[in-house]
């Protein structure tokens, strides 16, 4: 078994399969996708891989988007919404490298688009995949840590305790305390955690046009909700389920109804607040969209090339 | 690469390109499970022996291996020659039992006797369920079934055929499983379309 | 004016080749080649493949080279490489009776058959730092037993033929052997996957917990039955010969802890045993494993569950450092978005505090908080 370190050795190590994943992998893989789908909201075990970037940096979402990629796919990956952030560069050159595909920052352009935390602000179109990262999907793991106990409530739907921890948040604080990560209940059978994007993101998961798949690789768990399928946010009659709010627009475009990132300016307070969603932040200001602290020259796009 | 003509031996009419049919066949079945009713078109990349499609074999090559025991109807099974292929193409164990199949291949759906007798999976893992692809000689030209559920905007339809005796009982009794129950692959001629479990059967009032 | 923050891509690249570089160190002083990391450093490449489950020393000590000795990352590092080798099969159970034992004890008897042989073990050296390690003295040759071929008889064996402690337990022979690699962890977990996730578990962990049924935490009275060292050949049945061939030769560490049992409703008074085998020398990894490995058989032995160490979610969900380095590390990823939706509700939630509070207007509460 003692292999001697060889030519061969060194060679095979930069030897891989379209997409990384062995055939055997994405066949695995690709039948939990299917069973998935199937059954919308039910987390189907997968025997996940190590993969060469670390457990909890998106291996789930990238065994996902291996195993279903082709050569002919286009993709985007975000991370906060930003197609710039270090995890979504890394994810974005993984595949161009070990797949050769096409990718984009354009949401419409993107036939798969990866993300960690967010739900591109342009609405999804009939025929993309959305393929979420995933750290914890059990939406019911912070109430039963035990994965025999949890199994039993989504078998029996006995989802009791979540309602009553959703309750106990608003008797100590008036609502519900819950503001990423909110669980949501899937053409009313299975309650899913749909990853850790803002309650903000949640709406655009219902009745989407786009198919939506979550990976999470450390947990070893696939789950999808098909398209023009019902994801609703749990909530009470007295206390409706609502998206965060934000005051002013976009400093850089002007939009309004988006999520917007706190940008703190200088040690005195100042502080501004942008689109969390680079591309559509782009977009609008190439339309000719202009927030209040735009300046007169486009800057953005000439630094971008730095 | 396309192949026309049937396997002259149980070792030919495999994926020429494993990577890319695979994947290819892959994406039309993932989006026709995520699109219940849907017509999704399949390459011609695999020619296995009759009475096995082109259509069956390239989703069972595509889905199938080792890991998955696959269960053959009477149809496929008279001789050795598609169990072999499947074996030789993809290393699937082929199981005498529907309840231990994860696949099952039906050439002729018109006989299968019922579809209770697949492993429905469990109501912890419903996921261990068979899937079952039925052989049909058309998508579009048989009897109407009006289809609702996750995947499909409204209602749509699917005329697929040959279909199982009494199959409206039979997949309103799987749909009453939920979320146990089997999921459908219906393989026409180039192309697939499927009822996951989820989906659900509309019956015309007269 | 505001410029968002760009070149991520131009970032990593800098960042990768200054990791690069200081992986290097002095370039005045030569490289190490990876004969001597495996030659040398022999007990960290034994720790990396086990934790890696590859045995291949040569790959271990590049893991170990290229994560400037950071073991967890070069356990990392074979991972992601063992997983995309194809899997071809599975072994024969190994005969740890057969082995060419380099080191075998027992602190159960005086002497037994076979007898109790050291070899290299940093017992009973004083630890003291050695300065003239910091050269590269001469050294005596070891003195080497002759290899008689005999079989080292198991000390488990010696109790089992009296009956004193249980057989080993029975597995189904007909249900195929587990491979933690190739399906989902389930609970309960059978012995086969919590021996294999045991055995690649984090060292420190499992030592940790090893340590807490010593002292008290689901106290399992062990002695150190006997613990072996040496090589073993692997066999691979060949259904085509109708026999099995030995494909190569691989080192392991074994330990059979024995444990005093009272007896339960379930089983006679007698001795049970906790198993540990690790690839390489790793002598305190197998000896903790074999604790832990017992305290997991608690439900199995109608023991009552009452401490962490006998919490098979617990012990097994956790143990696996790959897995925990990466969740823990994900947490400097950037989670700004999340944490906006935080901001936003606390704000919120203090401002109506301080409306509810005497004394403090809303607005004295928004000038303190940006006071603060």
């Amino acid at each position: 078994m003692t292999a001697p370190m060889t030519e061969t050795n060194t060679q095979n190590l930069a030897s891989y399969n379209f997409a990384y994943l062995d055939e055997q992998t994405k066949r695995m893989i690709r039948r939990a996708i299917l069973k998935g789908i199937a059954i919308p909201g039910y987390q189907v075990p997968f025997a996940s891989r190590e993969m060469p970037m670390p457990y909890g940096w998106g291996t789930g979402g990238v065994q996902v988007t291996a195993a279903i990629i082709g050569r002919d796919d286009v993709l985007k990956v975000i991370d906060q919404g930003a197609d710039d952030t270090t995890n979504a560069v890394s994810i974005r050159a993984f595949f161009a490298k070990t797949a050769g595909v096409a990718t984009t920052t354009a949401t419409p352009d993107a036939t798969i688009i990866q993300t960690r935390h967010r739900i591109p602000e342009t609405p999804l179109h009939a025929g993309q995949v959305l393929v979420y990262q995933v750290p914890i999907p059990e939406p019911l793991r912070f109430l039963e840590p035990r994965e025999t106990e949890t199994r039993k409530m989504h078998a029996l739907e006995e989802y009791g305790l979540m309602h009553v921890k959703l309750y106990e948040d608003i008797a100590r604080n008036g609502r519900i305390a819950t503001t990423y990560a909110y669980p949501v209940k899937v053409e009313g059978r299975y309650v899913m955690d749909p990853s850790p994007t803002p309650k903000f993101d949640n709406p655009k998961m219902h009745q989407s046009e786009a198919l939506q798949l979550f990976g999470a690789g450390r947990e070893k768990r696939i789950y999808a909700v098909p398209p023009h399928t019902n994801v609703v946010s749990l909530d009470f009659e007295d206390h409706p389920f609502e998206i965060q709010h934000f005051t002013e627009p976009c400093a850089l475009c002007g939009a309004e109804q988006v999520y917007l990132d706190e940008v703190v300016l200088d040690d005195k307070g100042g502080r501004m607040f942008v689109c969390s969603d680079t591309h559509h932040c782009e977009s609008r200001r190439a339309e000719g969209h202009r927030g209040a602290l735009l300046g007169d020259e486009p800057v953005v796009e000439k630094e971008a090339a730095i | 690469m396309a192949h026309s003509t049937p396997a002259a031996s149980i070792y030919e009419g495999g994926f020429a390109d494993p990577v890319g049919a695979s994947q290819t066949v892959f994406r039309a079945l993932m989006d026709a499970m995520a699109r219940p009713g849907t017509v999704h078109a399949l390459p011609a990349v695999t020619a296995p022996p009759a009475p096995l499609t082109a259509s069956a074999s390239a989703l069972i090559a595509t889905l199938a291996d080792a890991d998955t025991p696959v269960w053959l109807d009477p149809a496929l099974t008279k001789t050795n020659a598609i169990k072999d292929w499947i074996v030789f193409h993809t290393g699937a164990p082929i199981t005498a039992y529907q309840s231990e199949a994860a696949f099952a291949v039906v050439a002729a759906p018109q006989s299968l006797s019922a579809l209770n007798g697949f492993s429905l999976g469990t109501q912890e893992f419903p996921d261990r369920s068979t899937s079952v692809i039925l052989q049909v000689t058309t998508l579009t030209e048989g009897v109407a079934l009006t289809l609702e559920g996750p995947g499909i905007k409204d209602r749509t339809t699917l005329a697929p055929a040959p279909m199982p005796q009494h199959f409206s009982e039979q997949w309103m009794a799987n749909r009453q499983a939920f979320p146990r129950g089997i999921d459908l692959i219906l393989a026409g001629p180039g192309s697939v379309a499927a009822m996951p479990r989820s989906t659900r059967l509309i019956r015309k009032e007269a | 004016m505001y410029v968002a923050v760009k070149g991520g891509e131009a970032a990593i690249a800098n960042a990768h080749r200054l990791l690069a570089a200081r992986r290097r160190g002095d370039a005045d002083v030569p490289g190490l080649t990876l004969d001597q990391i495996a030659g040398q450093l022999s007990l960290a490449v034994d720790r990396v493949m086990g934790e890696g489950s590859l045995y291949d020393p040569e790959l271990a000590a590049l893991a170990i080279k290229q994560a400037r000795g950071d073991l967890i990352e070069a356990v990392f590092l074979l991972r992601a490489y063992r997983t995309t080798l194809p899997r071809f099969g599975h072994s024969e159970p190994v005969d740890t009776g057969a082995m060419l034992v380099e080191r075998r004890i027992s602190a159960v008897y005086k002497d037994l058959p076979g007898g109790q042989l050291l070899g290299p073990t940093f017992d009973y050296t004083h630890r003291l730092l050695d300065p003239e390690l910091a050269g590269d003295e001469p050294l005596d040759a070891p003195e080497m037993a002759a290899d008689t071929g005999e079989r080292v008889i198991r000390v488990s064996d010696i109790l089992g033929d009296e009956g004193l402690i249980e057989d080993d337990p029975a597995t189904d022979a007909s249900r195929p052997v587990a491979d933690i690699t190739r399906t989902p962890m389930e609970f309960p977990m059978e012995r086969d996957a919590r021996l294999q996730t045991l055995a690649r578990g984090d060292e420190g962990f499992l030592l940790a917990l090893a340590y807490s049924t010593q002292r008290g935490y689901a106290r399992s009275h062990p002695f150190a039955g006997e613990i072996r060292i040496g090589e073993v050949d692997v066999e691979v049945m060949i259904p085509e010969l109708g026999f099995a061939v030995v494909i190569g030769r691989v080192k392991l560490t074994e330990c059979q802890m024995v444990n005093q049992f009272k007896g339960s409703t379930k089983a006679p008074p007698q001795f049970t045993r906790g198993y540990g085998l690790v690839f390489g020398q790793a002598e305190r990894k197998a000896m903790a494993m074999s604790l832990c490995d017992r305290a997991l058989r608690a439900s199995e032995l109608g023991e009552d569950i009452v401490a962490p160490a006998q919490d098979e979610e617990f012990v097994l969900s956790h143990c696996d450092n790959v897995q925990s380095t990466g969740f823990v590390e994900h947490l400097k990823l950037p989670h700004y978005v999340d944490f906006q939706a935080e901001l936003d509700l606390v704000r919120r939630m203090r401002a109506e505090h301080f409306a509810r509070t005497e004394g403090d207007t809303p607005a004295d509460g928004a000038a303190r908080e940006a006071a603060e």
